[in-house]
Order: structure tokens, then C-alpha cells, then sequence
């Protein structure tokens, strides 16, 4: 398969593997922001080949992770209202609030639609119009674009029975408030393929100038990770940290100005609550007025309840890199992929479903 | 004229039960025995061992390509048999409709499983249908129980699993499951995805036939996959599987679809593919042979059984790496990017 096999070819792939040993001339401690490089570098085995002197650490880039309890719970409640079909991407249906998840509220009788695009949901609205049909919006850069063209269409076709929940988020701005914890340690980043793709490789130029990081924008197959990690080590050995793109085929430095200006069109930043982190200034999207009438929280008058996260979960500490999952007293006790207390166990990407399905021993 | 429809009348009992089990039941699935209508079929007595299975078939959509429900509800259950050795010699059918059902979808896959039974050899003996109220069932819901007379000295197990043993898949990967996913979700993509349903029966009786001692273990990765199917095996087994992510067969289209959609071939579902154990000595003999058959042209040495920590899988990835391979957890979800 194009695009594919090339990237998992194991003649190209052995000696990256070799070369990545020789790479590492300094300890590195990197960072890898996104949930779907989590998954991949678990998959491909490169966490079983890692040399020494170099670690991996998790971050925040798992959008149904860093979603709150309370933003779940605002969910639920909705999906409960009557004459309401929420539309979701498969990952939150199981996702924990504080009393139950979209699993519970579909078993109660809520309408509850996994789709695979807004736009599925938007022709579920058209098929049901007797429903207000809000699909929730649980995502970062990459998910966004498709939202706002989403309710742009909707605003052109004139079709009443659709919202959104925006709960989307923007990485850039709390990876930086990550970067000021001192406990964190980390002296690389491996830049999310997917958001970069919208956001740029130039977004990460920050990252260099103010804390000195290495930075390499990389795809997701198994030459893409290796060529990452080594171009990071690299940088890192040498002390000359600088964004590297090696994601041509999808990344450019500026990004897709199309989608942002799309998403400029509909959405304007708010604070934003992350699981685990907070309330982060600016790191969350509303819809503007102009387009209220997509807004759902607006036109349900939905307020965020108050809501604890799980006891003795350990997502918020995992999400920023402090621990790993196999240190939580939950994991793979109470918290398991089929009965998941925290988020992090939930999502396909996130990165205590990772260590359970490829990481143990 | 208004399309015919399942009435909750079909399953009374009375006279529209009579006209539904002659004018399509029997009609297509006539044979000695089911002609009787009797309470139960009476079935010559066999002397030996039997097996004995049962599954509900509840698929959404009813057709797909590649087949149908009704196609499903005979190969699944035969091959269920086939898996333990035995050579499948009869099925049930029940059959729960829900009011308002298309009767001319009824009769699509009363032919279906028709053609299924008779192409199989295995024929259906006995049955009921039972109608409930719209919105109680989804269309249609079915039953198959099946009998097969397990030959003498055969005694296929899972649990008969031993080190040294090769694991061979009979073909590629995740047909069946990535097939239902995109029609259910209304994806259509490029290429030819379709459904592996077939049965096995024939296939496992051949290399029965042949290595009666060398096989050791059956089994058909339907929901979970082949990940799921090789844990219960290590776990029954007591013993560890090292499998070559090389060697996995899948085939192209399904791969793509499994890129888009954040999926692992690893954990789809088959409707025709079998997983065999046999004596690591044999394997090279034994995937020859799976090869001239039509069930398993595609058939190939996927990993191996080792001594080890009981119930472990393990997966030997293309840059040199391993990871573990869990069982299934819950439905398969695709991710959001």
C-alpha cells in the first residue's frame, strides 16, 4: 500500500535501528505529544529496541483523555434529554463521567450515534428531523477543520437540527504551560503528525527558542519514528536544538491556511478545562456568535457541572508526563480496557490502553 | 400492491404459521426428516462420539457482500463442529422476526441458507419461528444448533497445544469484520472488501484424514479475531505463542480500510478462516496440502507455539521488536484521527 509499505520496509528499517543506537550520545528524555505516536511506537516495537540513554515519556495529546469528568457528565445529561441523538467518534463512547458513561446513557435508551465524520452527523440530522442531533466535539487541531466545514455547511443548507459541543482543544499553548514544570525534565519533543499537518511545523518554534527543546515533526509508521527518534538524539547529543520536519508528505512549516481560516471562521479560543491540567487560558474552542445557533451548549443552556474525577486515578499525572501507567494502583486492577476508570484507559490512542495492550510484560 | 410483510400472525401457530413453514420454510429447505414436521427430528443412532453447538446469528446488515445472515447462521455453526473434528451431520434453524419484516428479505434468506445447507452437505432437520411486535427484535434474529459425529481417534482440543507446534492460518485476515464495519458505517471505499463466510468442514476432514495425529488444535478466529483466538489457546494450552507480524496475510483493501478507520486486522472477525496447531515437524507438509484445498489456498505458518509463561502472545514486529498481543477488550472502536 502507497504511503505505507515503504515506511515498514524491513530493509530500510533495520539500519535506522541500527543508526538510532549510535545516535544517542547524551541521555534524552523525550516527549512524544501525541496519543496515535503513542500507539505506533507500541505497535511497531520501537518501544522494545529503545538504546539506552533513551526514554520516551507520554504526553496530552489524547483528546478523549484530556477530556474533564465534568465535560463528560455535561455529555451524558444531554444524551438523556429527550428528543436529543448526540453524535460521537467511536473513541468517547465508553469514556467514565462521575455516574457512567455514553455507554450507560445508550443502554437507558439515549441516542447515542458513533459516526466516523461530523459530516455523517449532519446527514443524521437531516435523516431525523424530529431530533436536535449535537455532536460532540472531543479534539485538537486535526478534528477541528472538519467541524467548522461541518457547520458551514449546515449554515449554507439551512439545516436547523444540528449543533455542536465544542470541547475542541489547541496543543501548542499547554504543551507550553507543561514546559514550565520542573519536574517534567524533557529535552526533546516529538511533534504530532496529524495536528502539525494543520497547524504547521512552525508552531514548534517557541519550543526552541524558550526552552530549548528539540523538535522533529514525524509521520507514524515505523521508518517515520526511528528517523524521529534519531533526529532527536541527534540534536540533543549535539546541544543544537532546531524543528526539523522529516513528515514532508503531509507537513508543511506554514500549514494548511485553508483549514485555519476555516476554523477562524466559526471558532474563537476560550479557557478550557483539561483533565488532569486544569483550566488552561485560550486552550479551547467556542463557536463565535455568528454562528450561535450551531452552538449547543447556547441553545440547551447546558452548564458544566461540577464534577471529581475518579479516586486514585492517576490520568492527570500520566497526561503530563509525570509517572507511567504501570505505577497507578488502578491499572489493570480496577481500571481495565473493559472496565476503564479514567480516560486514559479508554481511547485506542490513550496511553494506559497502550501499556495494557502492548506494554507488559 | 403493498409489499408483504412478517404479521405477528406468522408466528401464532395457526393457519398463517402452516402457510409460512410450506410456502417458504419447506419450500426451500425440504428433506425427509424436516418434511415430517414432527416436534423433534429423530436421527438414526451413530454409535460413537457427538458434538453438539449452538450460536445466534443477529448480524446488522442482513446481506453484505460476500453473503448474508442466512449464509452465516449454516457456515458458522458447521464450522464451530468442524473445529472440534467433527464432521458436521445435521442443523436446527429458529428463527425470531420482528413484525413488519419484508417477507420478500425472508424469503432472500431462507434461499440463502437453502444453498448454504445443501453446497455444505449438512442438512436442516428441525426449526421454529416465533414473530415478536416492531421494534422488539431488529428484522431478524437466528438460531442454529448443530450435531456432528466426531471420528474415532480424533480429539481436537485447544488445549492440545503443545511447544514446538506451528500455528498455520488458513488465509488472509479480517474480511469478514472490516466488511460489516464499513457497510455499517456507510463507507465505501475502493476494491473489492468482502466476506470470507465458508465452511470449514470439508478442509478440517482432508487434513484429518491425513494427520490425524500431527493436528492438534482447531480453531476459527471469528469475533476478536485471530489475537483473540491465539490467547485462548495459549491460555488453555498453559503455554506461550510467538507470532511473525510478517507473515500475517491481509489483504490490501483491508489494510487500507484498517488505516482509515484505526483498526488491527489482528482483532477483526472471520467467517472462513481457520487456525490450525500441528507439529512443528509437519507444518511444511501439512500447509502444502491446505494449499490444493479452496478453503486455504492462502495458507501459511504465522508463529509458533514455545514453552513459556502459559497464556502469553507475543508478536515479533518487522524492525525487530516485539509487543504483547492482548485479547479483544469490548467492541472494536475507531479512533478519532
Amino acid at each position: 500500500m502507497k504511503y505505507v509499505d515503504e515506511y515498514r520496509d524491513r530493509s530500510l528499517v533495520e539500519p535506522l535501528v541500527a543508526e538510532l543506537a549510535k545516535s544517542v550520545s547524551r541521555p534524552a528524555r523525550i516527549m512524544e505529544v501525541c496519543g496515535t505516536h503513542t500507539m505506533a511506537i507500541f505497535r511497531s516495537g520501537v518501544r522494545s529496541i529503545l538504546p539506552e540513554g533513551l526514554e520516551i515519556v507520554s504526553g496530552p495529546g489524547c483528546p478523549v483523555c484530556v477530556t474533564s469528568a465534568s465535560h463528560m457528565d455535561a455529555f451524558i445529561g444531554m444524551a438523556d434529554l429527550p428528543n436529543v441523538r448526540v453524535s460521537i467518534f467511536g473513541d468517547l463512547f465508553r469514556v467514565p463521567g462521575s455516574r457512567g458513561s455514553l455507554a450507560n446513557a445508550s443502554s437507558r435508551g439515549a441516542k447515542v450515534d458513533i459516526v466516523y465524520s461530523p459530516v455523517d452527523a449532519l446527514e443524521c440530522a437531516k435523516q431525523n428531523p424530529r431530533d436536535l442531533v449535537v455532536f460532540l466535539g472531543v479534539g485538537f487541531e486535526t478534528t477541528t477543520p472538519g467541524i467548522a466545514a461541518t457547520i458551514l455547511a449546515a449554515h449554507r443548507e439551512k439545516v436547523e437540527n444540528f449543533c455542536v459541543f465544542s470541547t475542541q482543544k489547541v496543543i501548542p499553548g499547554p504543551l507550553e504551560v507543561l514546559m514550565q514544570d520542573p519536574e517534567l525534565k524533557i529535552n526533546g519533543l516529538l511533534c504530532p503528525g496529524h495536528v502539525s499537518a494543520i497547524i504547521g511545523a512552525g508552531a514548534y518554534q517557541p519550543f526552541v527558542d524558550n526552552y530549548g527543546l528539540a523538535c522533529v515533526v514525524a509521520g507514524f509508521e515505523p521508518a517515520d519514528l526511528l528517523k524521529g527518534l534519531i533526529m532527536l538524539a541527534r540534536q540533543i547529543g549535539e546541544g543544537r536544538p532546531r524543528v526539523e520536519n522529516i513528515y514532508p508528505r503531509a507537513v508543511s512549516w506554514e500549514g494548511n491556511r485553508r483549514a485555519m481560516a476555516m476554523v477562524d471562521e466559526i471558532f474563537e479560543p476560550v479557557d478550557m478545562q483539561w483533565r488532569g491540567l486544569g483550566v488552561l487560558p485560550q486552550s479551547g474552542l467556542a463557536i463565535r456568535d455568528k454562528y450561535a445557533t450551531f452552538d449547543a451548549q447556547k441553545r440547551l443552556a447546558i452548564a458544566i457541572p461540577e464534577a471529581e474525577e475518579a479516586k486514585g486515578c492517576l490520568c492527570g499525572q500520566i497526561l503530563k508526563g509525570q509517572t507511567i501507567p504501570t505505577r497507578c494502583p488502578l491499572f489493570d486492577t480496577r481500571c481495565t480496557p473493559g472496565t476503564p476508570v479514567g480516560p486514559c484507559m479508554v481511547s485506542s490512542e490513550g496511553t494506559c490502553a497502550a501499556y495494557h495492550k502492548y506494554g507488559r510484560d | 400492491m403493498a409489499e408483504k410483510t412478517i404479521l405477528l400472525d406468522h408466528g401464532s401457530g395457526g393457519m398463517a404459521s402452516q402457510e409460512l413453514i410450506s410456502t417458504l420454510f419447506l419450500k426451500h429447505l425440504d428433506n425427509p426428516i424436516l418434511r415430517g414436521l414432527e416436534d423433534s427430528a429423530v436421527l438414526e443412532n451413530k454409535a460413537g462420539r457427538l458434538a453438539f453447538t449452538t450460536d445466534s446469528y443477529v448480524v446488522d446488515p442482513l446481506f453484505f457482500p460476500g453473503g448474508d445472515i442466512g449464509k452465516l447462521a449454516v457456515h458458522g455453526t458447521i464450522n464451530d463442529l468442524a473445529m472440534r473434528g467433527a464432521a458436521p451431520l445435521c442443523l436446527s434453524l429458529a428463527l425470531i422476526l420482528e413484525e413488519g419484516m419484508a417477507l420478500a428479505d425472508l424469503e432472500k434468506i431462507i434461499i440463502s441458507i437453502s444453498q448454504a445447507s445443501r453446497q455444505s452437505g449438512v442438512p436442516i432437520v428441525t426449526g421454529d419461528t416465533k414473530v415478536v411486535p416492531r421494534g422488539k427484535a431488529d428484522k431478524v434474529f437466528i438460531n442454529t444448533s448443530g450435531i456432528g459425529i466426531v471420528p474415532d481417534g480424533i480429539d481436537i482440543s485447544s488445549r492440545h497445544a503443545k511447544a514446538g507446534d506451528a500455528i498455520i492460518l488458513s488465509g488472509s485476515m479480517g474480511d469478514h469484520g472490516i466488511t460489516i464495519m464499513t457497510r455499517r458505517a456507510g463507507i465505501s471505499l475502493d476494491g473489492n472488501l468482502q466476506s470470507d463466510t465458508r465452511p470449514l468442514h470439508n478442509l478440517a476432514a482432508r487434513l484429518l484424514k491425513k494427520y490425524p495425529e500431527a493436528i492438534h488444535t482447531f480453531r476459527d478466529p471469528t469475533r476478536g479475531g485471530v489475537a483473540t483466538s491465539l490467547n485462548e489457546i495459549a491460555a488453555n494450552s498453559g503455554l506461550s505463542i510467538i507470532m511473525e507480524e510478517q507473515r500475517l496475510p491481509v489483504r490490501a483493501e483491508v489494510r487500507a480500510a484498517c488505516e482509515i478507520l484505526g483498526l488491527e486486522p489482528l482483532y477483526l472477525a472471520n467467517e472462513g478462516k481457520c487456525l490450525a496447531v500441528v507439529d512443528g515437524a509437519k507444518a511444511d507438509e501439512i500447509v502444502a496440502l491446505m494449499r490444493e484445498t479452496p478453503e486455504a489456498r492462502e495458507a501459511v505458518v504465522i508463529g509458533r507455539v514455545v514453552d513459556g509463561k502459559g497464556g502469553r502472545v507475543v508478536i515479533n514486529t518487522p524492525i525487530g521488536g516485539s509487543r504483547v498481543v492482548t485479547p479483544l477488550h469490548g467492541e472494536p472502536l475507531p479512533r478519532i484521527c
